[in-house]
């Protein structure tokens, strides 16, 4: 642990007490909170780093992944973190579930109660997904990012990730370039950083940017160059042309030319600006190869932070359902 | 009205420089230098005193013995018991334990829950040749078959009772209390 990045950390456990049963977005958690998570975390990114790379913290406890979308990342950190606390993991294709013979969502999200899970780590393609399951199920829900609404989980180790390489997130300097209006973890990412005391500057063509972003507290340009200039990090986001490429996108090689992060771009910014990107990474749309694999890309890192975040999520929420279950009972 | 609670000094700051000589000697009696020890502090105050046991043998022997930090939280058995509010610190083992005669040391030694689950833990970091226990103060009333190699003072006490060390790093004073409830 580095005490500079990370200091009087027991302070934040005396001020604050973790006393969600969920995590559904960083719109409603305070900047206490948002810490709280940030330094176990720190203690959890260890654990990885160990022979036997696992702790007993959820022996015994259920961890469900339901996936509603298409996700690599996201599904098998949620899973491989889970494993490393003890947890039995079970994940549900949604293909080959009942949802394909008309269950809704809380309906399969009740069964998976019955069958005593602990925790349901859900994606959703509708915003709010999470929220309404949270509300009618007693197990903890974490959301794993819902319609265009809120992925906290990439926030948290995005902003991990930031503290990590640059000590302190206060009065940095962040652009979220891309598809802001469809992402998010573009939303995520302005809630966090905000609480936290950064400036965060969104990067796009107008018609991506949606409207009302500045009072999230983020600062629009359409220029690139702008949004590089003086940035302490850029966050490149993937432009999601599975959503309706016909509509509001520009071609990719058009996008790739006014907005792609290149290397001659980034010559012209700070040098050691960080660039990340929570992937999958389209190479040469978002940002080119030689930037996705250079010095300045911390992209695989944010992977292995991943880990630790969400086994801090998991480990915080499980212990507070526990303390409600044993109220109720 | 509730009487007010009594505070009796168990140790001194000169007591517990003079105990922590005497375990440090104990040690040293027992495992030779040529066999390889490392400490291993409990967070919080078993991380000082293991430290200080460090500075003591380095003065006696002139080696240098490496120190680890053990957290048990992730470890306990009472992780639903403490509810929301855990308090996770570092751990911190940097070297290799296979084959090391381990010195665990915390400050007091009370129902030996604390124990096992350092015990776990260090089994998850390697295979240590020997594990032997360092505590200041063995204060009774065990709920698991665990006992100290080392001890520096026992004291018996009732279970509303309260132990509290004190040590500079943490506390900026070195002393030893039972506060009667």
């Amino acid at each position: 642990m580095n005490p500079e990045v990370f200091p009087c950390r027991d302070k934040y456990f005396e001020q604050t007490m973790w006393q969600r049963k969920d995590l559904l977005g960083l719109e409603e958690l305070s900047p206490e909170e948002i810490r709280q998570v940030l330094s176990i975390a720190e203690s959890f990114k260890e654990v990885s780093t160990r022979g036997i790379k696992k702790v007993p913290a959820l022996r015994g406890k259920t961890v469900v992944n339901l996936f509603y979308e298409p996700s690599t990342r996201t599904r098998v950190s949620f899973e491989v973190a889970s494993k490393r606390l003890s947890a039995d993991v079970i994940n549900i294709a949604i293909e080959a579930s009942s949802v394909k013979k008309g269950e809704t969502l809380i309906d399969t999200g009740r069964n998976i109660e019955a069958l005593k899970a602990d925790i349901i780590v859900v994606r959703h393609g509708s915003s709010g997904a999470a929220e309404m399951l949270a509300r009618h199920v007693g197990v903890s829900v974490v959301n794993a990012g819902d319609g265009w609404h809120e992925h906290p989980t990439q926030a948290l180790l995005d902003i991990f990730t930031l503290k990590e390489k640059l000590g302190k997130i206060k009065d940095l300097k962040v652009s979220i370039i891309g598809d802001i209006a469809h992402s998010r973890v573009a939303r995520s990412n302005i809630w966090g950083l905000t609480k936290l005391g950064a400036k965060v500057t969104v990067c796009a063509p107008k018609m991506l940017i949606p409207p009302g972003i500045e009072e999230m507290g983020a600062s629009v340009t359409h220029n690139l160059d702008e949004a590089l200039k003086d940035a302490d990090a850029v966050n490149v986001l993937r432009m999601q042309f599975e959503r309706d490429e016909n509509t509001a996108f520009p071609g990719r090689l058009q996008y790739f030319k006014t907005f792609g992060i290149t290397q001659a771009r980034l010559d012209k910014a700070n040098k050691d600006i960080i660039v990340m990107h929570p992937g999958p990474i389209n190479r040469g749309v978002e940002m080119s190869s030689e930037v996705a694999d250079g010095v300045n890309s911390v992209i695989l890192e944010q992977v292995t932070n991943g880990i630790a975040v969400r086994m801090a999520v998991l480990f915080l929420v499980s212990a507070v359902r526990e303390e409600k279950n044993e109220t109720i009972n | 009205m509730s009487k007010p609670k009594k505070i009796r000094t168990i140790l001194c700051a000169e007591d517990i420089r003079r105990t922590l000589y005497r375990l440090t000697h104990q040690i040293l009696e027992k495992n030779p230098v040529s066999c390889a020890i490392a400490l291993i502090g409990i967070q919080t105050r078993g991380v000082y005193i293991a430290r200080r046991v460090k500075s003591i043998i380095k003065e006696i022997e002139n080696i240098d013995i490496p120190v680890g930090v053990l957290d048990i939280t992730f470890y306990r058995d009472d992780l639903t018991v403490i509810g929301p509010k855990p308090v996770v610190r570092e751990t911190k083992i940097d070297f290799d334990l296979n084959d090391k005669v381990v010195i665990l040391t915390d400050d007091v030694l009370f129902t030996g829950r604390t124990v096992r689950a350092a015990l776990d833990e260090i089994m998850d970091f390697g295979r240590p040749k020997r594990i032997e226990y360092l505590v200041l103060i063995d204060r009774g009333h065990r709920e698991l078959p665990i006992r100290a190699d080392f001890v520096g003072k026992n004291i018996p006490t009732s279970q509303e009772e309260h132990v509290e060390v004190k040590l500079k790093e943490a506390d900026g004073e070195d002393k030893v209390v039972l506060i009667e409830s």
